[in-house]
């Protein structure tokens, strides 16, 4: 057995989430600048200058990227042979929300109660899912997720002679009610099969990678750069005022399906889409 | 570029062309989702408004703490449509001016013409950009929201985008418009 403290994993999550929030992705910065040459429109040239200068003033001020620092989801992969010492695992991830949202200067952006809706003040609860694995390994991966795209996310349980094309399909339409809430160019993660919920997980899950990584499996590496070139076609742009560059990536993951299903998910993100990870 | 007063100026908002590039100096009051609804409960209820916002401009924010030596935190525009159910009789009331991100309702977009308002538009996304423009930031009404409370806020040259003009030509429609023929 391997021991990992509460403290560290509360210290840990805390730090990812302030990162997260205050440093744009370089692979996400060195991809707004590329989208630079592709536009020739003022306005959506102009909103791409914006978009980078925010990310380099955030840094150098450590203001968050963006004013809604989102709610918390947490993936944790988990080692049968780690035990936490010191104190529950689901207790120091909260602690660490909590304090990175406080260190950061983040927004209290969670309602205790979806009805009642009061602010619980310090961003937590968490949306935490766990992995478990074989081994000692430790890995914490943090999205926050901004609600101006988690509200333009969306999910249909496609028939499976829908295929591709549904999928395909059912992504551009997703991408383009999007639009401007979404602050685009958006960052696009898709799931797709495995149940209802599976598919919803996969499409967050994705979110993890960097722009510019493909999908291991090169059927799906070439289906992501259909679906991007596809998103782009749109014309819907930078800020949703027409452009060539509606997004910045999409990130396709798949999971075995049941006979008579095509489930689909499309979780939107913006052109920030906030990510960081540690391996403990 | 067109540079603006706020409040004084609001009488200049009907001159304003979709699509305009304008920087706003002066007061604006920050308003989202929580604030919303009390506003147009207070509204319907025929109570005064805990601020008088006739002739004044909203912007749809909910900022970040100020850190030390900031008057305010990360502080760009949220998702404008999510006030639609507000807005027309906010307008009809006296609001004059509305800034935010995103497409508005036919009904927000037929009221702003009715009452020669404007709609502004703010990069969304770029909250620590925008908070370099805001000069002071002070709660006016309903602390108990935390950042959804409505805070009045002085900015300078803060930069904004015409979506929505007085006669109620659509920046957004006409986007979509030159990409599909």
């Amino acid at each position: 057995m391997r021991s990992i403290r509460a403290e560290l994993v509360r210290d840990t999550v805390a730090t990812l989430f302030v990162q997260a929030n205050l440093h744009l992705d370089p692979a996400l910065l060195d991809a707004l600048e590329r989208a630079l040459e592709n536009e020739t429109a003022p306005t959506a040239r102009d909103i791409l200058d914006d978009l980078s200068e925010n990310a380099r003033l955030a840094a150098r001020d450590g203001l968050p990227i963006c004013q809604d620092t989102g709610m918390a989801v947490v993936f944790v992969t988990l080692g049968q042979e780690v035990c936490i010492e010191g104190g529950a695992l689901s207790d120091a991830i909260r602690d660490g929300v909590a304090d990175g949202c406080r260190k950061g200067y983040l927004r209290a952006s969670v309602v205790r109660d979806p009805f009642l809706r009061q602010n619980t003040g310090d961003n937590t609860p968490a949306v935490i899912h766990y992995d478990l694995v074989p081994g000692d390994l430790f890995r914490i991966a943090v999205v926050p997720k901004g609600f101006g795209s988690e509200n333009m996310s969306a999910l249909r349980m496609l028939k499976p002679s829908d295929g591709w094309a549904g999928v395909r399909s059912f992504v551009l339409d997703t991408a383009a009610a999007a639009g401007a809430n979404a602050c685009p160019p958006m960052v696009v993660g898709v799931g797709v099969g495995g149940t209802m919920e599976k598919a919803a997980l996969m499409a967050k899950h994705s979110l993890l990678r960097s722009a510019g990584v493909p999908n291991p499996d090169p059927d799906l590496a070439r289906r992501e750069a259909e679906l991007l070139d596809a998103i782009n076609e749109l014309g819907v742009g930078p800020g949703g005022l027409g452009g060539h560059v509606t997004a910045l990536a999409c990130f396709l993951e798949t999971y075995p399906t049941h006979i008579a299903g095509l489930p689909v998910a499309v979780n939107i993100s913006c052109y920030a889409s906030r990510h960081a990870e540690a391996q403990l | 570029m067109i540079r603006l007063a706020l409040p004084e100026d609001r009488d200049r908002f009907r001159t304003l062309q979709a699509g305009d590039r304008v920087l706003l100096s002066g007061i604006l009051y920050t308003g989202r989702d929580a604030a919303h609804e009390r506003l147009l409960l207070t509204l319907r209820g025929g109570e005064p408004l805990p601020v008088d916002l006739r002739g004044q401009t909203i912007y749809y924010v909910g900022p970040c703490p100020a850190p030390p030596g900031f008057a305010v935190g990360s502080a760009g525009p949220t998702t404008s449509g999510r006030m639609d159910f507000a807005t027309p009789d906010l307008l009809r009331y006296g609001l004059a001016g509305m800034i935010g991100k995103g497409k508005r309702s036919p009904e927000v977009v037929a009221a702003i013409r009715e009452t020669g308002a404007v709609y502004f538009g703010a990069t969304g996304g770029a909250g620590a950009l925008l908070a370099g423009r805001i000069r002071e930031c002070r709660t006016v009404a309903w602390p108990d929201l935390g950042t959804e409370a409505i805070h009045r806020l002085v900015v300078e040259d803060f930069p904004v985008i015409v979506l929505v003009d007085s006669r109620g030509e659509d920046l957004y429609r006409s986007a979509a418009a030159r990409r599909t023929p």
